[in-house]
């Protein structure tokens, strides 16, 4: 099943595995350590992360590691990093606004 | 300062931006600076661009209209027509690209902004949701942001944030 790359990274349990992955490969165990759900929750994950073509799978000896493909990655980064930026420029600017605004307070 | 919680994703399945972001004031602080246009305009344009409101009337069925000023100066006008709004909770509006007296560009997308505050003591959350009516628009309005400049390049971005930070 083809699903849309836009979902798979709507999910912050998914985005928090690509993060992790994308430091190191990881196995499917040390993956799931680093999240309280359960290891099928992450299996989950996973697969449809792999689905996206968002994954990398390598095997070494018995163990599977999963690895960012980042090709795939910077597809969806160029389009939204511009549109992110600009918010988080918008709310920091509103952040020293807000400061401002409660210092002036009486 | 703590770390604020920010989330922005997009859904290209309903068509919507899903911007959320918590702020380190009480929520009619917050409502304030989302609904006065003096000082919407402090704000709502990323540097080096400037947001000038030439009117607003915050009222069901009023009507903001503005620019986003750029570098060299040149302006692109649009207007926000209010929908709805319950005081300090949420407000939405319809979005749409204008010249200088508010006539519509039939052209460009129109799109739905829902905003929510979510009052937590002292701080608030802020959810938006923005909705346009298919794909296509929406990969539009994202792209706008390149071709016009909305944006700026990483570098000065990233100067500007540390700037912010200091």
């Amino acid at each position: 099943m083809r699903r849309d790359i836009f979902q798979a990274i709507a999910d912050p349990t998914r985005r928090a595995i690509l993060t992790l992955i994308a430091a190191q490969a990881m196995t499917p165990n040390a993956i799931a350590e680093h999240f309280d759900s359960t290891r099928q929750a992450v299996s989950k994950h996973l697969k449809i992360l792999a689905e996206c073509d968002l994954l990398q799978q390598e095997q070494r000896g018995r163990e599977i590691y999963y690895k960012l493909e980042v090709d795939k990655m910077k597809e969806i980064d160029k389009w939204l990093e511009q549109f992110r930026k600009i918010w988080e420029t918008r709310f920091s600017q509103l952040d020293d606004l807000l400061d401002k605004l409660k210092n002036n307070r009486p | 300062m703590k770390n604020l919680n920010f989330d922005f994703t997009v859904n290209k399945k309903t068509n919507t931006v899903h911007v959320t972001r918590d702020f380190n004031a009480d929520a009619s602080l917050v409502w304030d600076v989302f609904t006065k246009p003096e000082l919407l305009d402090q704000w709502w344009a990323p540097q080096p661009w400037k947001s000038e409101t030439k009117s607003m009337d915050f009222t069901e069925g009023g009507r903001r209209l503005y620019a986003m000023v750029g570098p060299e100066g040149e302006k692109h006008w649009a207007i926000a027509d209010f929908t709805s709004i319950t005081p300090k909770t949420n407000f939405k509006y319809l979005d749409a690209f204008t010249d200088a007296d508010g006539n519509l560009n039939d052209e460009m997308p129109r799109s739905d902004w829902n905003l929510d505050f979510i009052d937590k003591g002292e701080t608030t959350t802020v959810d938006i949701q923005i909705r346009h009516k298919d794909l296509a628009d929406l990969e539009m309005i994202i792209q706008l942001g390149f071709k016009e400049g909305f944006s700026m390049t990483m570098k000065s971005l990233d100067e500007l944030l540390e700037k912010l930070k200091e």
